[in-house]
């Protein structure tokens, strides 16, 4: 098909892909791939366990997670940080809500430190970060408000978020940003639920800063019944 | 004797022109504490140790807090208050500027890619844009007690209150950023309580959009005293002019600059 939209964000042929398996052996309830530049949603069950593959490496999954009883009970990173005690995401971390209770634990993770500090990118803050002739690409933002569309969510609902495979350190003078990833094709992280949850997940079309290698990839998300 | 209508009137009426710690002054130009170079206040309140206020302000609005006893904690959320879906957005108020402390200078941006207001004083230093605010099953497991009512309410709960007090529910609550209570991350991610600059101190913001401000008054989480350590916080606002071409911040970096831009084309746009 021709077309004259400028889509935006493409990936490079021929890039290396791991399209691995789950982290946590289970009886698989779900295994979807996600495209680059697209958006995911699912509700995934207490007990669960979601693991979400950086299949081209260094791929920001941007993620949201709801109550899936109740969604104006959602992921809180303030809350999350503060219960822990630390700026950075590792294995054991308790992803906690608005409300301070835990959403999903991280049980498996193969790079050093997930972010959750970098937020999503938009149409407008790329505006701010990159200049106003970035303003047609597509943003995890735009993702997250279609993909929540679908079960009742707008722009009320979206809050700061989580990025696997996204590397944001924070410096001794405070200074922060996002730098180049320590991921890998086939690097894996895992998530239990701690209760019933709807897990939105925008494949970050980012094509102006190293979040996704500046090469889009896709994600496999794989849920099993341990 | 309020035996009468007439009586619980007088009763009534006997009790007005007192005052009170925390309260607000008004007329604003009333106020006991009003600060050193401010214009025509158009707000002036002590917030009470654990309490809450809230205003819609005009854009250019100058808003001054004061931490007279080095234990306030002003936990703040803003949002545009002609389209209160616009509203802070702490993760670009860290990440565009690529600054996680926030200090003279820093925007508080919104997710819209604009400026809602501007930090332009600080004598503090000592502010959190990582921890939030405290909810109540953190009050529950750090005092024992949690009730919005009671004597350690959780931030979150003000919010809450102040937010419905202006047809917004809990799901227009957002993470929030705090001043006057320091955290540092050390090399690990791990946080390091800084605590109070001491008695004192003041910050000012400045409204870049007509805002809605909410502002509770409680404990930082991570402030380490196991009692619900909290001062009064002053609050006093008047009308200067939004950040323009003329202001040095309006320059200071490319970010900042584009940000500006969107913003004073969202207000021409819109005739304000
Ligand atoms: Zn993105």
């Amino acid at each position: 098909m021709t077309s004259s939209v400028p889509v935006g964000a493409t990936s490079a042929p021929g890039s290396p892909l791991d399209w691995s398996e789950p982290l946590v052996p289970g009886e698989v309830v779900l295994d979807e791939r996600v495209a680059p530049n697209a958006s995911w949603s699912a509700v995934v069950r207490a007990g669960h366990v979601l693991t979400i593959v950086d299949v081209g490496g260094n791929q920001s999954g941007d993620c949201l997670i709801y109550n899936a009883a109740d969604t104006e009970e959602r992921y809180s990173v303030p809350d999350t940080l503060a219960w822990q005690g630390n700026a950075y995401v590792r294995t054991g971390t308790v992803l906690r809500s608005n409300l301070g209770n835990p959403l999903m634990t991280v049980v498996g993770n193969e790079i050093d430190r997930q972010d959750t500090i970098g937020g999503a990118c938009s149409k407008e803050s790329n505006t701010l970060r990159y200049g106003h002739h970035v303003m047609f690409h597509h943003g995890c933002r735009e993702n997250f408000l279609s993909e929540g569309q679908k079960h009742g969510l707008g722009l009320r609902d979206l809050v700061s978020n989580l990025n696997w495979f996204m590397n944001v350190p924070v410096e001794a003078d405070g200074a922060l940003g996002i730098v180049d990833g320590m991921s890998a094709p086939g690097k894996r992280v895992a998530v239990r639920p701690d209760t019933d949850v709807l897990v939105l997940v925008s494949n970050c079309p980012q094509m102006n800063n190293p979040c996704n290698d500046f090469n889009p990839t896709p994600l496999r998300m794989i849920v099993v019944r341990p | 004797m309020t035996d009468s209508v007439l009586n619980a009137r007088a009763d009534a009426r006997a009790r007005g022109g007192q005052t009170s710690d925390w309260m607000p002054y008004l007329p604003a130009s009333s106020s006991p504490y009003r600060p050193a170079g401010s214009e025509a206040l158009t707000w002036a309140e002590t917030v009470a140790p654990g309490g809450y206020t809230h205003k819609v302000l005009a854009r250019g609005t100058r808003i001054r807090f004061d931490d007279p006893t080095g234990d306030a904690c002003a936990h703040v959320i803003v949002y545009n208050a002609l389209e209160p879906v616009e509203r802070l957005n702490v993760a670009d108020t860290v990440k565009i500027p690529w600054q996680a402390y926030l200090g003279a200078g820093h925007p508080l941006l919104s997710g819209d890619g604009r400026v809602l207001a501007t930090i332009v004083e600080d004598t503090s230093g000592h502010h959190d844009a990582f921890c939030g605010t405290s909810t109540e099953a953190w009050n529950q497991q750090k005092y024992g007690d949690a009730r919005p009512e009671g004597p350690s309410p959780a931030g979150r709960s003000l919010f809450v209150k102040a937010a419905a007090k202006h047809g917004l529910t809990p799901r227009d609550l957002p993470p929030s950023v705090s001043f006057f209570q320091g955290i540092q991350v050390d090399a690990d991610g791990t946080f390091v309580w800084q605590g109070s600059a001491g008695e004192g101190t003041s910050v000012e913001l400045l409204a870049e959009l007509p805002l809605l401000i909410l502002v509770a008054n409680v404990p930082h989480p991570l402030d380490p005293r196991p009692e619900y350590a909290a001062g009064p916080l002053r609050v006093h606002a008047w009308r200067t002019a939004p950040t323009g071409p003329d202001d040095d911040r309006f320059h200071a970096t490319p970010e900042a600059h584009r940000a500006y831009l969107n913003t004073i084309d969202y207000a021409e746009a819109r005739g304000l």
